[in-house]
């Protein structure tokens, strides 16, 4: 549980400036709303207890200033003469009122208790606006576009709120994201081949080490075969790793041929009875026509040991990565076959918008996000997690 | 997979025939489509709004010169204004070592390139500015990140500090700074962990570091791949560390490299270098002009010229001109310019660098045109006779099946191979005329003479790129029809493309 609400504090804590845009929007428009918030607050009044519906999204400063000042009214009543009338039933009374009143008393009670909602019409502007912000999370523009007309849909016109709106952008995120979040397949076969690919400086290798630690407490025999061998390093980089998941580690010497590395860790794994042959793969940009033939000899050459390997391809995309990430995705899956995506650095500040635009696009599925770089840092994707982390929803 | 913006512009502009001054609506218009193009390069958003109003101010009431579109105006603007803003004061790439030993703190988020741009640029100060350097790693969180460090040195001989288990960064700089001053090194270069922007702990570190070296130049190492993120790691770590300059790597991939305009507008700091690969001599200084016409999506013509350089003789050329001049283009000079295409990297490395015709490079790998057909039409070329070679009137049907015969090939592929060369031989002698061989000339200067770059003609500027000539060009590629006009030579393109669609 402890990892769960660390890994949540994590996406949290990255999508905090989506949630602020998303608050200024509404704020910038909704001006001429905050003049009809009697409405909302004479609604809100009749049901008994406002306060756990609490949100301090429009202007949190003034309630929490009201909260400081009532609990302990004993002991500043001469300091502030306002809140000394004012004991705890005070909200529904006062509120009846709020419209023909307007002093300072009124208004500070007021927000107190019912929280006027700053709501805002969609319209043109405001879409645009939303656009912008969900293209800030490296969506793109596409399918920005395409989320923000599926949520104007039917609410062209509409006033809507801050909570409403995330609300709306985290169910059509989670919708377009549900099909593809995957945990990876396991198959019989022995030993499966997991070939794991991707840029240079995505994250393969720690990847591999987090995947492998987490099939290993699983109960399965893991075999990892480190591949780079261009990089200088990799090889024992991926050693420690090893190490510290417990999992055997099969190296070949600096700048040999990865093929027959591969074609080797394939018989070891065999011999062994292993369930899980894992392959590091050195970093290559997808436009490299020369390295991406390197891919495919591997591939071609594991064939020769088994004709269905590899059983998954996993492509490691950065999440400070941009639109690129579209271009790596769809070369990959072209030249290699990728079966399946792993999104890494997602504990930065990057959003990771432009998984939204993949799933939409490709709809390969995400077995996994890495969001830190300790062993356990690796998580299943949960759409429903990401839509909220990634608008700022919460208990929608 | 992008729409570059001279497509998108002539879109807008296609519809508007009037001349004159741009109007305040047209502007609107366009820009609209700039920002759009912007976002798609990933120039963070903040950064394309402000960009986007600093043109819109420069572009409104701009006269139009009579002899191009609104459309290529506006995209004169951007890509003028794009390159003003990208351009850093100063040399690009020079460092402040001057005081020795003079410390480089390398900085960036985790995977960013920051070692391996270390070792690049440790190699370029020893080799181009002949410093002695010492390099230490104080990354002691990445499983055998100093291994790398000290295997690169190994490779590109340059010295690395010794490793010592269990030491802080802090320590670590330390021993550097003294191990520098003794040694007698000019420069100590830092390469230190990646970490996010946003951690604390670490962030806290690297302070620890720079107040302990005090470092002459503090780079950040960026992804040339990253997205929207860009501005707030630029943002934190000049806030924190206070950096020099950025050096963007991965820029050799096929992003537009917007992360570029967002560092130089959010930092003010020079963008002094760029990775271009993972050999160790793959590091180049910034040219913005390049970077600009990048993120227009507008092809990187600079680049595709630079190799035409590299890969062709200028001697060569200028006896092929004085050929070509007379009108005379036979197989040999055809084969010629079959393998230097094959050479600049092949129809597909070629055509990607060409301003608009990534999407035409699909078209032509599905139309089954590749590089299998170069090699197949040099085959038939060498099958002929020395003579055959020098005048391929003289083939007749014998001597065609002999020659199909000895490249593996049908009639019908070399009847290809001789129309095309008819064809190329026309156009030769077309632009031999066209202002007594000025044009041609003028090219071919271009491209292979000393100045190489700067006396590229007027036309091959590409904010001035006419798209009609280029969808024209596309059209003649796709099928089959004439050559590429406006393109041939000038662009230090092979005009061996002609021809090609036939294949389909």
């Amino acid at each position: 549980m402890a990892f769960f609400s660390k890994l949540k504090d994590k996406l949290f804590k990255s999508s905090s400036r989506l949630e602020e845009g998303l608050d200024a929007i509404v704020e910038e428009g909704g001006e001429e709303v905050v003049v009809e918030a009697p409405e909302p607050v004479v609604e809100t009044a009749v049901a008994p207890d406002p306060e756990p519906a609490v949100e301090p999204t429009p202007e949190p400063v003034e309630p929490e200033l009201a909260k400081e000042i009532l609990p302990e009214p004993e002991v500043a009543p001469e300091l502030a003469p306002a809140p000394a009338p004012a004991p705890a039933p005070a909200p529904a009374p006062v509120t009846k009122e709020p419209a023909t009143k307007s002093g300072f008393f009124s208004r500070l009670t007021g927000r107190a208790s019912a929280k006027p909602v700053v709501k805002r019409v969609l319209d043109d502007e405001m879409l645009e606006q939303l656009e912008e912000l969900l293209i800030a999370s490296d969506m793109g523009v596409d399918t920005a576009l395409r989320v923000t007309a599926n949520i104007a849909e039917g609410r062209f016109g509409k006033r809507l709120s801050t909570d409403e709106i995330k609300g709306l952008l985290a169910a059509e995120i989670t919708r377009v994201m549900g099909p593809v979040a995957k945990p990876m397949p396991l198959y019989p076969q022995k030993p499966q081949v997991v070939l794991v690919v991707g840029v240079n400086g995505s994250g393969k290798t720690t990847t591999i080490g987090k995947l492998a630690s987490q099939f290993k407490d699983a109960g399965k025999k893991v075999v990892i075969a480190a591949g780079d061998t261009f990089r200088a390093a990799a090889v024992e980089q991926l050693q420690v790793w090893g190490d510290r998941a417990g999992v055997p580690v099969l190296t070949a010497p600096e700048g040999s041929d990865p093929a027959s590395l591969a074609f080797d860790a394939m018989t070891q794994a065999q011999a062994d009875g292993a369930d899980l042959l894992m392959i590091d793969t050195a970093g290559r940009l997808q436009n490299r026509a020369d390295l991406m033939e390197e891919l495919s000899k591997i591939v071609r050459v594991i064939r020769k040991k088994d004709p269905d390997a590899p059983h998954n391809t996993l492509l490691v995309l950065d999440a400070t990565t941009g639109q690129n990430a579209l271009s790596q995705v769809e070369t990959f899956q072209k030249l290699a076959d990728v079966s399946g995506l792993i999104m890494t650095k997602l504990d930065g500040t990057a959003k990771g918008g432009v998984l939204v635009a993949l799933a939409d696009k490709f709809g390969l599925p995400i077995h996994a996000i890495g969001v830190g770089e300790t062993i356990d840092d690796l998580a299943p994707f949960d759409p429903e997690e990401f839509a909220k982390a990634l608008t700022g929803a919460e208990n929608v | 997979m992008f729409e570059n913006l001279s497509e998108r512009l002539s879109g807008v502009f296609d519809r508007l025939t009037k001349q004159g001054a741009l109007s305040d609506e047209d502007v609107k218009t366009a820009l609209r489509e700039v920002r759009v193009a912007l976002l798609e390069a990933d120039v963070s958003l903040p950064v394309a709004r402000d960009f986007v109003k600093a043109v819109q101010e420069k572009a409104t009431g701009q006269a139009v010169t009579k002899s191009i579109t609104p459309g290529q105006q506006v995209v004169k603007i951007v890509h003028d204004e794009l390159v003003h803003v990208l351009e850093g004061e100063g040399e690009p790439g020079e460092l402040k070592i001057d005081n020795a030993p003079a410390p480089i703190l390398m900085v960036g988020l985790q995977g960013s390139g920051k070692t391996t741009t270390t070792g690049k640029l440790a190699k370029r100060l020893k080799e181009k500015n002949g410093k002695r350097v010492l390099m230490a790693s104080l990354d002691i969180y990445r499983p055998a990140a100093m291994q790398q460090l000290e295997i690169l040195g190994q490779q590109i001989g340059v010295d690395t500090l010794p490793i010592v288990a269990g030491e802080t960064a802090v320590q670590i700089a330390k021993r550097a700074k003294q191990q520098a001053t003794l040694g007698g090194y000019d420069v100590y270069m830092l390469d230190t962990a990646g970490r996010l922007q946003i951690d604390q702990t670490l962030m806290q570190e690297v302070e620890d570091v720079r107040d302990v070296v005090n470092p002459r130049e503090t780079l950040l190492v960026v992804d040339g791949l990253t997205g929207q993120v860009a501005v707030e790691v630029a943002e934190e770590f000049d806030g924190k560390i206070g950096i020099s300059g950025v050096v963007l790597t991965r820029m050799d991939g096929d992003g537009r490299g917007g992360a570029a305009l967002s560092m130089r507008a959010v930092t003010g700091k020079p963008i002094k270098f760029v990775g271009l690969g993972e050999k160790m001599d793959a590091l180049e200084t910034f040219e913005s002009d390049r970077v600009a016409g990048r993120i227009l999506g507008m092809g990187d013509i600079v680049a595709l010229v630079e190799k035409a350089h590299e890969t062709i003789e200028a001697e060569q050329a200028e006896k092929m001109m004085k050929r070509f001049q007379k009108g005379r283009f036979n197989m040999n000079d055809l084969k010629m310019q079959l393998e230097q295409m094959i050479k600049m990297g092949g129809m597909e490395g070629v055509m990607g660098m060409m301003p608009g015709m990534a999407k035409m490079q699909k078209q032509a790998a599905e139309a089954g045109m590749s590089d299998k057909i170069l090699k197949q039409q040099i085959a038939l070329i060498q099958s002929m006779t020395k003579i055959e070679r020098a005048n391929p009137q003289i083939l007749q049907a014998s001597r065609k099946k002999r020659i199909a015969k000895g490249a593996g090939l049908d009639v019908s592929d070399l009847n290809k191979l001789l129309k095309m060369q008819r064809q190329m031989g026309d156009m030769m002698k077309k632009m031999g005329k066209m202002g007594k061989g000025g044009m041609l000339k003028q090219a071919m200067k271009g491209m292979f003479g000393k100045g190489g770059m700067p006396d590229m003609p007027a036309g091959m500027d590409p904010s001035a790129m006419d798209p009609k000539a280029l969808e024209q060009a596309a059209k003649a590629l796709g099928g089959g029809k004439g050559g590429l006009p406006g393109l041939g030579g000038g662009m230090g393109l092979p005009p061996g493309l002609s021809g090609f669609g036939k294949k389909k």
